[in-house]
C-alpha cells in the first residue's frame, strides 16, 4: 500500500493539467494554516476543570502560549532536518506524513486535555503537530515550481496564501464545534480536537491523492525557456548542503527574517496598538475588525506579491518591501500624532500584506538563486528563520514598550521607537538584498553527479534504469 | 516533450478540486470580513 505513495506512482500521465496541483497544494496549506487560529483555544483551555471559570489548577495562559511556541519552533526544525527527505520521497509521500503528524498532534493533544495533562499537548501539537506543520509547508514548494516554470511565484504564492487563510475557516469551525460539544460538564476542546484531527486528516489526504508530479523533460504547452541568460536566474542546480556554503543563502536568510521580524511583532499587538494610539477613535470590537483585516491583508499579499515578482523579479520585490515598508514604518508615529486612524490603518495594511508577500515570494527567489532540483529542502532550511523572526519581532516589540511606558512615555507614542527600529531593520534588509549576486558556478551540481543520482534513485525505486 | 494533450483531467475533476478548497476558503473569507466591517462602524 505505501508503494502508492512513491515519487514514481505520482508521475503525471499525459493530459494531466497541472492546474490540478494548486488544489492539492491547498488541501494540506489550508489545514495546517489552523495554527494561527490556535489561540480560540486559549481562553477555553483555561477553563477544563472549572468549566464556568479558572480553577486554581487550571492551565494558565502563560503555560498554554508555550503550546503555539513550540509548534511553530518544530516547523522551522522539522523543515529544515526533513527538507532533503520530502525532496528526495516526493510530494505524496511528504503530505501523507504531513497528514499523520498534523491530526495525530491533535488526537495526542485531545488525550492530553482529557487527563489533564498539559505534557501530553506540549508533545502534541507542539512537537508532533509542529513537524507536521514542517513538512506539510514545504511539501508541495518544489512540486509546484516545476509545474509552473513560467509563472513561479504565482503558484508557489497560491500556495502559502492557503497557510494564511488556514485560520479563515479554523477560527469560525473551532468556535463552532466548541459550542455544539460544551456541556455542563465538558468545556468541548478535546472532542473539537478530535473532530478537527479527523477532518484535517482527511482533507490533506485528498491533497496526497491529487498531487502529481510533471515527467521529465515536461513543460507547458507553449511554454519556451528564455533564451538569454538572465544574471539572477539560474539553469542549474545547486544541493542542499552545498546552498548553505554560499553567502547568498544567508544573505536571504536574513532578507526573509528581517521582514518577517518586522511584520511578525506588529501582528501580535495590532489590536492593543491600534487602541493604544488612537484611544478613544479605535475601541475594543474596531480593534478586533482591523485584525480581521490584516488577517485578509496577511493573505491577499502572499498571492498578490509573488504573483507580481514573476513579472518585476525577485530582487526587486524584496526591494519594494524594504523601501515601502520603511517609508511606511517611519510613518505611523506621524499618523498617531496627527490622529489619522485611515492612514494608520492603510499603512499597516500595506505593511502586512508585504509580511505576507515576503513568505510566498521567497521559495522562488530560492529556485531562481539554486535552480529547482532541490529548491523544497532549501526551503526547508530557510524556514530557521522564520523560528528567530518569531522570537525577535514579539520581543522587540512588547519590551521596547514595556520600556517606554515605564519611563513616563505616554501609550499613544510608546510604538514610535518601535516603528523607527523595524524601519531600521528594513535598512538592514535592503542592504542583504543588494548584496544578492548570481551563485558562483562552482557551487553548481556536475551533470554526472545528477545522472549518478537518477540512476540511485530509480534503482531505489526497484524499476530498472531508463524505464 | 510539451504537453499539448490536456484530456486527462476534466473540466468537472478540475471545478471538484477546486471547489474542495475553494468552498471552505471563501466561507471563511466572508465570515472574516464580516467581523472587519466593524472597524467602520
Amino acid at each position: 500500500m505505501l508503494s502508492f505513495l512513491d515519487r514514481n506512482r505520482t508521475i503525471a500521465e499525459p493530459g494531466f493539467s497541472r492546474w490540478m496541483v494548486p488544489p492539492a497544494a491547498l488541501c494540506v496549506h489550508l489545514c495546517i494554516g489552523q495554527a494561527y487560529a490556535f489561540s480560540v483555544f486559549n481562553l477555553p483551555m483555561t477553563k477544563l476543570l472549572g468549566i464556568t471559570q479558572s480553577t486554581p489548577a487550571d492551565w494558565k495562559l502563560t503555560e498554554l502560549g508555550w503550546i503555539f511556541s513550540i509548534a511553530i519552533f518544530f516547523l522551522g526544525v522539522s523543515a529544515a532536518v526533513f527538507g532533503r527527505w520530502v525532496e528526495e520521497g516526493g510530494p505524496r509521500r511528504a503530505m501523507f506524513t504531513a497528514a499523520l503528524c498534523w491530526a495525530g498532534g491533535f488526537l495526542v493533544s485531545a488525550i492530553g486535555i482529557y487527563i489533564h495533562n498539559i505534557w501530553l499537548i506540549y508533545l502534541g501539537y507542539g512537537v508532533l503537530g509542529g513537524c507536521g506543520l514542517g513538512i506539510g509547508y514545504i511539501s508541495p514548494v518544489s512540486t509546484l515550481i516545476k509545474w509552473f516554470p513560467d509563472r513561479p511565484g504565482m503558484a508557489t504564492g497560491m500556495a502559502i496564501m492557503g497557510f494564511g487563510g488556514g485560520a479563515f475557516i479554523a477560527s469560525p469551525l473551532s468556535v463552532w464545534l466548541m459550542g455544539k460539544f460544551n456541556s455542563a460538564t465538558h468545556v468541548g476542546v478535546a472532542e473539537t480536537f478530535i473532530v478537527l484531527g479527523i477532518v484535517y486528516f482527511f482533507f490533506m489526504i485528498v491533497g496526497a491523492i491529487i498531487v502529481r508530479v510533471p515527467a521529465p523533460g515536461w513543460k507547458p504547452a507553449g511554454y519556451t525557456p528564455p533564451v538569454s541568460a538572465q544574471r539572477l536566474i539560474t539553469k542549474n542546480d545547486v544541493f542542499v548542503y552545498d546552498a548553505l556554503k554560499t553567502p547568498q543563502f544567508w544573505l536571504i536568510w536574513w532578507i526573509l527574517c528581517l521582514n518577517v521580524t518586522a511584520g511578525i511583532g506588529v501582528l501580535g499587538q495590532a489590536s492593543a496598538m491600534s487602541q493604544e494610539m488612537f484611544p478613544g477613535h479605535i475601541t475594543p470590537v474596531a480593534a478586533a475588525g482591523f485584525v480581521g483585516l490584516m488577517s485578509l491583508f496577511n493573505m491577499g499579499g502572499r498571492f498578490f506579491w509573488a504573483s507580481t515578482s514573476d513579472y518585476i523579479g525577485r530582487r526587486n520585490t524584496y526591494f519594494l518591501f524594504m523601501v515601502l515598508g520603511f517609508a511606511l514604518y517611519c510613518t505611523v508615529p506621524y499618523t498617531g500624532s496627527i490622529g489619522s486612524v485611515v492612514g494608520f490603518v492603510c499603512a499597516f495594511l500595506i505593511i502586512i500584506s508585504m509580511y505576507g508577500g515576503g513568505f510566498s515570494t521567497v521559495p522562488a527567489y530560492l529556485k531562481d538563486m539554486f535552480g529547482t532540483r532541490y529548491v523544497g529542502a532549501i526551503h526547508g532550511l530557510l524556514l530557521t528563520a522564520w523560528s528567530m523572526a518569531g522570537i525577535f519581532g514579539p520581543v522587540l516589540v512588547n519590551y521596547i514598550r514595556e520600556y517606554n511606558v515605564t519611563h513616563g512615555v505616554p501609550k499613544a507614542q510608546a510604538y514610535n521607537v518601535t516603528m523607527y527600529i523595524m524601519a531600521g531593520l528594513l535598512v538592514i534588509g535592503f542592504i542583504c538584498n543588494l548584496m544578492v549576486k548570481a551563485v558562483h558556478h562552482r557551487f553548481h551540481m556536475k551533470p554526472d553527479h545528477e545522472a549518478e543520482r537518477a540512476q540511485a534513485e530509480v534503482a531505489a525505486a526497484g524499476e530498472p534504469a531508463g524505464a | 516533450m510539451a504537453n499539448t494533450n490536456q484530456q486527462g483531467t476534466t473540466s468537472l475533476q478540475l471545478l471538484l478540486a477546486w471547489g474542495f478548497v475553494g468552498i471552505p476558503l471563501t466561507l471563511g473569507v466572508l465570515q472574516t470580513l464580516i467581523n472587519a466591517m466593524k472597524l467602520f462602524q
